[in-house]
């Protein structure tokens, strides 16, 4: 009889609002329980200090119980604070590549015909369908100095640039180049696709009307495409950014030793060195580095965003 | 109907200001628009009429240069538009969806053709402030298009429209997306606009209502062909053809068979169980085949049989249908056909005190001169 009664009232509670709380609060639980309790973990970690012990750290045994060195370090050791420069440059880099060769792609896609646009969108998101590690390979197969790829591209050049300057080969892998190059390849997709959701929003009849107003093309893209695709652009490189700065697998495959990622660095500390306090430092270091001035320009945008509505 | 101020011929002698000349549209392989040829003077109102399909919005589009005639040719004012893209053409448009820029202010979207002319900072938005004067929007010139009502926007597609003083206004169904209310009030807007600035107006639209309050002249369009060009009261009481007769509002229309032609037209009708009499018409000759078209308020009804001289029918009300200024009759013959006649209330009445009532029998009676005779 209790049994009963409580069950109706958890299903009138389900029927009424309750599923939609549930559907609501599935995600943030998820976030709650495989996001958040880890970092906190990882903050937790990042107060310890190195031990010879299991897991290999520990705190300090007098008040404040907690050792601020690690963060002390990410400052005076010029290792991080180069890290986190070439992660954030590289990234910005990859970025703006995948915008200067997205932006033109997911334009034409929705300029083409329907059947020819699924077909084409099949081909962006092909790659995924191969795993990445294999695709990074194949790059580092063409990038090596005895590929065809890197004997055609050193051919051009011996014909191209004068005499003195003659190479056997381009030495593309192992560089900063070749991260770039790789990641732009890896994250254009990403770049694409949140662009062409975008774009394909826009009504076709604000580009009539801007021409009809005596705009150019070039002056309607530049009047009318480009700036009410904004919100596209920084959702794609918002999509690009964040991955590539924290790039791990890129730069320790086809990237050098002494120009490392964060992520790199991160991975060294935790496995190689066996520092996990300063690996969990670093890491809560470079969340914050790309959490912070994301949730800036959230704020402001939103604060701007309202002060258009009501103005 | 046509209440709008007519500002036609006044001072202009022009009358092919837009010449639409053979212009056929093929969209892969099926033809939109079939050698329409169409004549505008400047200053005129114009309205294409239609329904969906009908290739009005083509034709518009063509005008506009967004699309390209597959073969004829379109000149404005004296040149020759083939070829000459949309932003170099001294025509603007309206758009059906107004089309107004999300990312601009009201003040931006007006001034934005602006920048394209040879133009001070000062004059631009002196232009801009006489345009928000013109639509009466002066005190929202800093929203944004998303802060406005459905009539205010479409206010401000018609300033933005005007603002660079185009030849020729092109108006894609500038009240379709307004209630009825707002549509009407906004007709005379636009009617009143187009006389104050004297711009040469082309509309497009489904709406006969819209077309005939709106416009000096009318194309009537169907299936990619113009059917007829006139005045409102030219394809309202003498349609060229069943299509237009049955298009602009209702109409009763039966086959017959021209019986004799001497001083008035004898038609034999068989669905109406009588010979009707018509205004001769000397395109018609004896035993042709004809289609017989009277409009629902030319009928009237009366209880005692009518006097001499006009087409009498006798029936029973089949149906009626009160709606205030006038009542719908549907009167049943004896052939079994079902005439609608539309009779205004002018005297205030009682329901019991009405011409007829359901299964009353009545006389149904129409001058010659109101029966309209069409080839078949």
């Amino acid at each position: 009889m209790n049994e009963l009664a409580h069950s109706s009232a958890l299903s009138r509670w389900f029927n009424g609002n309750g599923w939609r709380q549930v559907i609501i609060a599935t995600p943030y639980l998820w976030l709650f329980v495989f996001f958040f309790i880890p970092f906190l973990i990882i903050v937790w970690i990042s107060l310890g200090k190195t031990a010879p012990t299991s897991p290999p750290f520990a705190f300090k045994p007098e008040f404040p119980w907690i050792y601020l060195e690690g963060y002390g370090r990410l400052f005076t050791d010029t290792l991080y604070v180069r890290a986190y420069f070439v992660s954030v440059y590289n990234a910005f880099i990859a970025t703006f590549f995948c915008l200067l060769i997205g932006y033109p792609m997911a334009l034409g896609l929705t300029r083409v015909s329907r059947s020819w646009r699924s077909f084409l969108l099949i081909l962006v998101i092909l790659p995924f369908w191969t795993s990445f590690l294999l695709r990074v390979y194949a790059w580092m197969g063409l990038m090596g100095s005895n590929s065809w790829f890197n004997k055609g591209l050193t051919g051009i050049w011996n014909t191209v640039a004068p005499q003195s300057w003659e190479l056997t080969s381009i030495p593309m892998m192992n560089s900063n180049f070749a991260v770039i190059l790789v990641m732009v390849y890896t994250y254009l997709p990403f770049m694409i696709l949140p662009l062409y959701a975008n774009l394909e929003k826009l009504d076709n009849s604000l580009n009539e009307a801007a021409m009809d107003l005596g705009s150019r093309p070039s002056q309607v893209f530049r009047d009318v495409t480009l700036p009410l695709s904004v919100p596209g652009i920084i959702a794609g490189g918002l999509l690009v950014f964040i991955p590539a700065s924290g790039e791990l697998v890129i730069p320790s495959l086809v990237g050098n030793a002494y120009d490392p990622m964060i992520g790199r660095v991160i991975s060294d500390e935790f496995s190689s060195a066996r520092d996990w306090p300063m690996a969990a430092t670093v890491a809560v270091a470079l969340l914050l580095l790309l959490v912070v001035p994301m949730m800036a320009y959230t704020h402001f945008e939103a604060k701007a965003q309202a002060g258009r509505e009501n103005g | 109907m046509n209440q709008a101020p007519k500002p036609t011929a006044a001072g202009t002698t022009d009358k092919s200001f837009v010449k639409i000349e053979n212009v056929t549209k093929t969209f892969a392989g099926l033809p939109a628009v079939k050698n329409v040829s169409i004549d505008i003077a400047k200053g005129e109102l114009f309205a294409l009429l239609g329904g969906s399909g009908c290739g009005k919005t083509t034709l518009l589009r063509m005008l506009a240069g967004f699309e390209t005639p597959t073969s004829g040719r379109i000149f404005i004012d004296g040149k020759d538009m083939t070829g000459v893209p949309p932003y170099e053409r001294p025509v603007n448009m309206m758009f059906q969806s107004y089309a107004l820029f999300p990312h601009m202010t009201v003040e931006k979207n007006i001034a934005y053709g602006l920048k394209h002319d040879q133009m001070n900072e000062a004059e631009r938005k002196d232009r801009v402030r006489q345009m928000l004067d013109l639509v009466q929007l002066s005190d929202l010139g800093h929203r944004k298009p998303h802060q406005l009502s459905g009539g205010q926007r479409q206010r401000v597609a018609l300033a933005r429209s005007l603002a660079k003083h185009p030849k020729v206004l092109l108006l894609d169904e500038p009240l379709g997306a307004l209630d009825k209310k707002l549509r009407e009030h906004t007709q005379f807007e636009i009617a009143n606009i187009q006389y104050k600035t004297g711009i040469t107006f082309v509309v497009v639209t489904h709406d006969q209502e819209e077309a005939m309050t709106l416009a000096t002249r009318i194309a009537v369009m169907d299936k990619g062909e113009v059917r007829q060009i006139g005045s409102a009261t030219d394809v309202y009481e003498y349609p060229n053809c069943a299509f237009v007769a049955g298009f602009i509002g209702s109409i009763n229309m039966f086959d017959g068979e021209v019986r004799a032609m001497n001083g008035v037209a004898s038609v034999e009708v068989p669905k109406l169980g009588a010979t009707v009499e018509a205004r001769e018409n000397s395109s018609l000759a004896p035993g042709q085949k004809v289609k017989v078209a009277v409009r629902p308020e030319k009928i009237h009804i009366t209880r005692e049989p009518p006097a001499a001289g006009v087409n009498a029918i006798e029936g029973t009300v089949d149906d009626l249908a009160y709606f205030g200024k006038d009542s719908l009759y549907r009167i049943k013959l004896p052939t079994g056909t079902v005439v609608q006649v539309n009779n205004v209330n002018a005297r205030r009445a009682a329901e019991s005190e009405r011409v007829a009532q359901w299964e009353d029998k009545v006389w149904l009676s129409f001058e010659p001169s109101s029966v309209i005779l069409l080839k078949d």
